[in-house]
């Protein structure tokens, strides 16, 4: 079987849950909840998923383990294509916004803003990862397949750092991600690993 | 931040709506001077509210009192509008000391009794690139100031906010080392563009923004206009300021709006009003450079941020 007709159910819950905060946001617009600054809000909302999203896509292998259960690996590939989502339409609301569009003021931003040049090479790293992350893709590259995708280690410190570095005074909220991020890095570790594995 | 800056849509009474709507048709009315006498009878303050944002429509009473940065109260910008109603604001005790001949504790409503209390519409900017127009009403800080006497040796004065714990739940959360504190330049406090606003929109000042008193300078980025008055101290020295303690080489002491001076983690050059999608240029002190430049003639204003 291949990993598209293993556990439907759970994937399509995943998909259900994964677009909620699409669903919450078109409400808020809607009903006029976005608050007195509507792209700051949208920002701060898309960015949020972005990183949870990317975080809980990192949960998965060490999960998979934990339970020796193979469906936390099947929802994975969702996951990560739902954080690039939200990461694109929060770099995208910058872009119009923000920036209208002008490729100078991005330049400018990029040069001399350290946390928009960090969030942005978190995303040009998530690029070749959802690109790459057809079966067909995985195929080609063979063994690259999965190096290219260490590269999710770099964007998601780079994202954490991008929350951290953003944040007006020590912002408990983005000091806990890159907590989170730091325990699952560690969980990696062989030494975590069970003797029969 | 919370994650889901939802607001919490607050009951409103019609009585509590009308007096936006009568001051924003009284405004369009003014607006055509030649219509301005007529409109004595009304007496409001609203109608006599000063312009000093080049006709720039005020935002909404909703807009003012639900987006607001008050850390006693929390970090997130829709916590003080939730949970400032527990400020007690009457009494009000204002303690004035330092290099001045009248200091003592003084009642707030003794101290109203020395000022005539005026509107004005006014721009806020903030640090964070955003900004409003604001209807304050308030008084001019100089008047009250001469009152306490204040001695030749009396170069800066030192503001401080309330510090309640039982009423501010923004205390414990944060490492900022309270009181909130703030200071002007003696000539700066002296300027007539300085306010102690007392209310917004005709109406008493709401908790959230600063009740009963707080301090509002135009020109320099809103975390310097501190907000509920416990101390006016009149110092020898340059006093300690809360955001410059705690990241000098983010926020200075001046704090003068600037263009031309980013903040070193994002751009200064250009701001999003509230209620717009996209932004503006932020303007050259605020747009009151032709009032308050010569306050910092010959001072290089990188370094004196």
């Amino acid at each position: 079987m291949t990993a598209s007709t293993r556990s439907p159910r759970l994937r399509l819950a995943v998909f259900i849950l994964c677009a909620l905060p699409v669903a919450a946001a078109v409400y808020w617009a809607a009903s006029g909840q976005l608050g007195a600054n509507p792209v700051e809000t949208l920002l701060h909302h898309t960015g949020l998923w972005a990183l949870r999203l990317l975080l809980l896509t990192l949960a998965m292998t060490p999960l998979q383990r934990r339970l020796a259960r193979p469906w936390p690996v099947h929802i994975r590939r969702q996951l990560g294509l739902w954080c690039f989502f939200y990461a694109l339409v929060h770099f995208s609301l910058f872009a119009v916004f923000d920036l209208e569009l002008r490729l100078d003021l991005l330049g400018e931003e990029l040069l001399e803003r350290p946390y928009i040049t960090v969030g942005f090479s978190a995303l040009c790293l998530l690029l070749p990862l959802a690109l790459t992350s057809t079966r067909g893709w995985q195929r080609r590259l063979g063994r690259g397949w999965k190096k290219l995708h260490r590269l999710v280690y770099p964007a998601a410190a780079l994202a954490c750092l991008h929350f951290l570095w953003k944040t007006k005074v020590d912002e408990p909220e983005a000091a806990a991600y890159a907590m989170i991020l730091a325990l699952l890095l560690i969980l990696r570790l062989p030494v975590w690993r069970r003797p029969d594995h | 931040m919370r994650s889901h800056p939802v607001p919490i849509r607050m009951k409103l009474k019609e009585s509590d709506i009308t007096p936006e709507v009568l001051f924003r048709q009284r405004r369009r009315i003014l607006q055509m001077a030649a219509l301005a006498p007529c409109l004595a009878w009304h007496g409001s303050a609203a109608a006599k509210a000063a312009d000093f944002a080049n006709g720039e429509e005020p935002n909404s009473y909703e807009d003012i009192t639900r987006y607001n940065n008050f850390y006693e109260f929390g970090t997130d910008k829709s916590d003080p509008a939730k949970h400032a109603h527990r400020l007690t604001t009457a009494p009000w005790t204002v303690t004035v000391d330092g290099q001045c001949d009248a200091g003592g504790q003084f009642d707030l409503d003794q101290l109203l009794k020395r000022v005539t209390l005026e509107e004005r519409i006014y721009r806020l900017r903030c640090v964070e690139a955003w900004s409003m127009v604001v209807p304050w009403q308030g008084f001019e800080l100089g008047s009250l100031l001469k009152t306490f006497q204040p001695r030749s040796s009396a170069k800066y004065v030192a503001f401080e906010t309330a510090v309640r714990p039982a009423e501010m739940p923004g205390l414990k959360y944060s490492s900022i080392d309270w009181p909130y504190r703030e200071g002007l330049r003696m000539d700066e406090a002296m300027h007539s563009l300085t306010l102690l606003a007392t209310g917004l929109y005709g109406k008493p000042m709401p908790k959230q923004n600063g009740a009963p008193l707080r301090l509002v300078v135009p020109w320099k980025y809103g975390f310097k206009s501190i907000k509920s008055i416990v101390r006016i101290h009149f110092s020898e020295t340059r006093p300690a300021t809360t955001w410059n303690m705690l990241q000098p080489r983010e926020y200075g002491f001046y704090a003068n709006v600037n263009p031309q001076v980013d903040h070193p983690r994002w751009s200064q050059a250009r701001e999003r009003r509230i209620g717009e999608w996209f932004k503006r240029d932020t303007l050259m002190f605020n747009g009151y450079a032709e009032q308050v430049a010569g306050l910092y003639r010959g001072m290089d204003l990188r370094k004196e941020y």
